[in-house]
């Protein structure tokens, strides 16, 4: 009984890290511009395409180049990775929202763009390399480590300990550094930042590296774990990371991971006492009843209305 | 005459389909056409409300198209079909055509009751966050609908055929072109009512200055209940319609993308504006159809000129990278859509001779 | 009887007292203002008047009634209208169609007379458009009715606004800065219009303004503010000897 609970809350914390992961990427971005980026779950699909695409090319599967050992090439393929991704980010940044930023439209015009983005990423990619699901190819030999009838993967630590360095970082990034004060100034007065010289626009595309890469990341490690990938993964997971991010209070980075990591928990044990078809259900519920009873989550703290 | 202009246009239009579609000049394929665009225009000026006139940005409007279809087929087939789920008809057959109107009212209602799902957070929560519980609550339906094992679950529920049926035994009309022709005019004529009388210029209110409506009197809780349920309500109408039509559903249908089509419709109508969100309910449905072949000629041509490699196909998924693409590009270049917030009767005012315009 | 009375109302947001046991009684015509330094919390408690926050501690008496905890929409239909200090009517709709919508608490019909247009709804939107028009008339607004306010000069702003507020038929009207953004030939037609206001309407009113013209020349009693807290109150030629007032407006001379 305890084991097979220690043996969830294991499973949970893996589940939860990509949850926190992605969940950071949408925390970022809203925390910055106030603009829930709807396109970020797919451009986690994106990151694991582009780290299946850079792995096969490492590994010599397309014949460019001769094959690079496992270890070697997820060394490469992680910054290769993240890079591209975050230029994938960027761009959409660059000719979708800068645009209507730079007008000054009503913000609901950049949240549709947003969602629309997502629906083109993810529509173009299933047009251009078919709906049939591509394999990720096994980088570094699994090994299973049993400790008091608990099983790890080298995978699964490895995912664990990804997922808390991130955190670490970015918390590190937006409390302790010059552009993380530039970060959180612009999303207190966006129109005022300029004024003080400011870089407003390399700061917003600073935001969108991290925040892409970041997803990059978790596209690389979630289709090493689960070596399936096709155009629609990311379009649920990032639903699910953004209600992580909104039950957590998003623009609170610390909030976004504790509740990947809730979320991630919350699924884990619906699944041990329910139907697997119940998760998706219960997940979505639990935002609802969360937003309704308490609209800015966990962490988050509201904006007074000053009339 | 002001006040008859409209009706006895209806009426013709209504006229001139049954008689084309009776003597067959209309084929099958242009019936279904005709068809989804009433669907399609009550879908549009539904959501319009929500996504036009409160301002808001519900994207999960097929959640509640769902339900209607779901409760209002389950209805029909289980009064006047025999089917395997329910077994013989609890009502005589020969009803269908009068109480099919009821069971099309039922889908609605129980549509509008789950909009309370959206419509009680949104006391509270305004914009990027609704938008996602209405998310939530339109993967909530489909995921309910798909874990009900003795409806079909993920596979679909059919069996509307056998009432169409029915209805047909009764008397000899494309019944269902009726429907969805009274249906549309319903719809259309129930929202203009509200969004223009002083209750529902409350929406308006609430959309440009929540604050000054909740001081100004305007009970804002209950008009966005109000506003909230109808827009839910006539989706599950059309729902109920859409279903009926097909003659089967599947919770795969009531997807995001079924959402987004329908804020396609309502963002190129223009927010707010309800005679644009007819038309362009009325022109998406011709550039999906269109689109459909489209995308067949586009294959062969682009094969014919080798532009892009013999083992590449272009096909149907290509229309939902186009489709997001239009309102990406409406966004960027004319984000008031075709009409922006006016009407019809704004843009040419000669058209007020004809009907009495309030608003 | 007071027609509003404000017990020992106390309002803090998180450790900050916004308002400290502010007590008034307002007997029903009176002219009175609330003045006091930028940041006094003088907005604040008109918020809480009308119903848009509510005060940690105290009681507001309108007619006698309680009216603490009621929503903003429930304090207006008791009979408190107010303006804003930031002009907020709906920009996007005709000045007739914003004083519609002020009549919601006298809607005599529900949604489904609207979807059958009945004779109640009919005669209902009959009365509130013509009561619409009655109040523009008399605040000579009868021209711009079918304008945008977004299309119309500040100062006629303004004075749709107070229109709007008048339209609920209030029997207390708030005027946040009615003067504010003015130039001083409109501020002497305001400074008319509200005394026309006061006796046409029969109305009380009670306002918050930083121009001492206005205040001076209307208002009966004047309460001065500063941090939350009353620091005077009385006539205007007592308040403007007061070395309370001056102390909180000019500092400290004694520096």
């Amino acid at each position: 009984m305890l084991q097979s609970f220690l043996q969830n809350i294991l499973n949970a914390l893996q589940w939860g890290s990509f949850y926190s992961l992605i969940a950071l990427g949408y925390c970022l971005v809203y925390g910055v511009l106030l603009l829930i980026n709807f396109a970020h779950g797919d451009i986690f699909m994106v990151g694991a395409y582009i780290a299946f695409f850079v792995s096969m090319v490492l590994l010599g599967k397309y014949g460019a180049m001769a094959g690079l050992p496992g270890w070697l090439v997820l060394t490469l393929a992680v910054p290769l990775t993240m890079i591209l991704t975050a230029v994938v980010g960027v761009t959409l940044e660059r000719i979708a929202y800068r645009p209507l930023r730079r007008k000054g439209v009503n913000r609901l015009y950049v949240v549709i763009t947003a969602l629309m983005c997502g629906l083109i990423l993810e529509n173009g990619n299933l047009a251009l390399l078919g709906a049939s699901r591509k394999s990720f190819p096994t980088l570094i030999p699994v090994q299973v480590y049993t400790f008091f009838g608990i099983t790890v993967t080298n995978i699964k630590l490895m995912v664990i300990g990804v997922a808390f360095l991130s955190f670490l970082l970015l918390h590190f990034i937006v409390t302790r550094t010059k552009i993380g004060m530039a970060m959180r100034a612009i999303s207190y007065d966006r129109f005022a930042v300029p004024l003080m010289g400011i870089p407003a626009d390399t700061i917003i595309v600073f935001t969108f590296v991290l925040g892409s890469g970041f997803a990059g990341l978790a596209g690389l490690f979630f289709a090493m774990t689960y070596p399936v990938i096709d155009p629609y993964m990311g379009a649920l997971i990032g639903w699910k990371a953004f209600i992580a991010a909104v039950v957590g209070g998003i623009g609170s980075i610390p909030g976004a991971f504790a509740g990947g990591f809730l979320l991630g928990f919350v699924e884990i044990m619906v699944v041990a006492f329910f139907p697997s078809t119940f998760r998706d259900l219960i997940a979505f519920s639990i935002l609802l009843l969360i937003l309704s009873i308490r609209p800015t989550g966990l962490f988050g703290v509201a904006r007074r209305t000053k009339i | 005459m002001k006040r008859l202009t409209v009706p006895a246009l209806l009426a013709a239009i209504f006229a001139v389909l049954l008689w084309a579609t009776m003597t067959g000049v209309l084929n099958a394929y242009w019936q279904s056409v005709i068809m989804f665009m009433g669907v399609n225009v009550i879908l549009a000026t539904s959501l319009n409300i929500i996504n036009g006139n409160m301002g808001e940005f519900s994207c999960g409007h097929a959640g509640f198209m769902a339900v209607g279809a779901y409760v209002s087929s389950l209805l029909s087939v289980a009064l006047f079909a025999k089917s395997a789920v329910f077994g013989d008809p609890l009502l005589s057959p020969d009803l269908a055509v009068w109480l099919f109107p009821l069971v099309l009212l039922a889908g609605s209602l129980a549509a509008s009751v789950v909009g309370l799902l959206v419509a009680i957070p949104s006391f509270k929560t305004r914009g990027d966050y609704l938008a996602i519980i209405t998310i939530a609550a339109s993967y909530i339906v489909k995921s309910t609908i798909e874990n009900i094992g003795v409806i079909g679950g993920a596979r679909g529920f059919m069996g509307m055929t056998g009432v169409m049926n029915a209805m047909n035994d009764t008397a000899k009309l494309p019944w269902i072109l009726i429907w969805v022709f009274l249906g549309t005019v319903f719809s259309v004529c129930v929202i203009r009512r509200f969004i223009y009388s002083t209750f529902g210029k409350g929406v308006d209110a609430i959309c440009q200055d929540e604050i000054a409506a909740e001081i100004m009197s305007v009970n804002t809780d209950r008009v966005k209940l109000v506003a909230f349920m109808v827009s839910c309500g006539l989706a599950g109408l059309a729902g109920g319609l859409f279903a009926h039509i097909l003659g089967y559903v599947n919770p795969g249908t009531f997807t995001i993308l079924k959402s987004t089509e329908i804020m396609v419709m309502v963002y190129l109508g223009g927010m707010g504006s309800l005679s644009g969100s007819v038309l362009a309910a009325i022109l998406m449905t011709l550039l999906i159809e269109y689109l459909r072949d489209a995308f067949g000629f586009i294959n062969t041509f682009l094969h014919y000129i080798s532009v892009i490699p013999d083992s590449y196909e272009v096909t149907q998924v290509w229309k939902w990278v186009l489709i997001p693409l239009l309102l990406v590009l409406l966004m960027q270049f004319r984000p008031e859509g075709i009409m922006g917030r006016r009407e019809l009767a704004d843009v040419f005012p000669g058209l007020r001779k004809f009907y009495k315009f309030k608003g | 009887m007071a027609l509003l009375d404000v017990k020992e109302m106390t309002q803090y947001f998180g450790g900050l007292c916004a308002v400290s046991e502010f007590s008034v009684s307002l007997e029903p015509g009176q002219m009175v203002a609330l003045i006091g330094p930028n940041g006094a919390g003088k907005t604040t408690v008109f918020n809480l008047i009308s119903g848009f926050y509510k005060p940690t501690r105290g009681d507001i008496l309108f007619k006698g009634e309680s009216i603490k905890g009621l929503k903003p929409h429930q304090v207006t239909g008791r009979g408190i209208a107010r303006t804003f200090q930031n002009i907020r009517l709906w920009f996007e709709m005709t000045v007739l169609d914003n004083i519609r919508i002020a009549q919601h608490h006298a809607l005599g019909y529900g949604l489904w007379d609207c979807f059958l247009r009945t004779p109640r709804y009919m005669q209902s939107e009959r009365a509130i458009e013509d009561h619409a028009m009655d109040v523009l008339t008399r605040l000579g607004l009868r021209e711009v009715a079918h304008e945008y306010p977004k299309n119309l000069p500040y100062g006629v702003q303004r004075m749709v606004e107070i229109a709007r507020a008048l339209s609920i038929r209030p029997a207390l009207l708030m005027l946040d800065e009615p003067a504010a953004g003015l130039n001083s030939s409109d501020v002497e037609g305001l400074i008319k219009l509200i005394g026309d206001i006061h006796k046409d309407f029969g109305l009380t009113v009670w306002m918050i303004e930083h121009q001492m013209d206005v205040v001076m020349t209307l208002c009966s009693w004047i309460k001065v503010i500063d941090f939350g807290a009353t620091i005077a109150e009385g006539g205007p030629a007592a308040i403007q000897n007061s070395p309370e007032v001056i102390k909180a407006y000019l500092g400290d001379d004694t520096i």
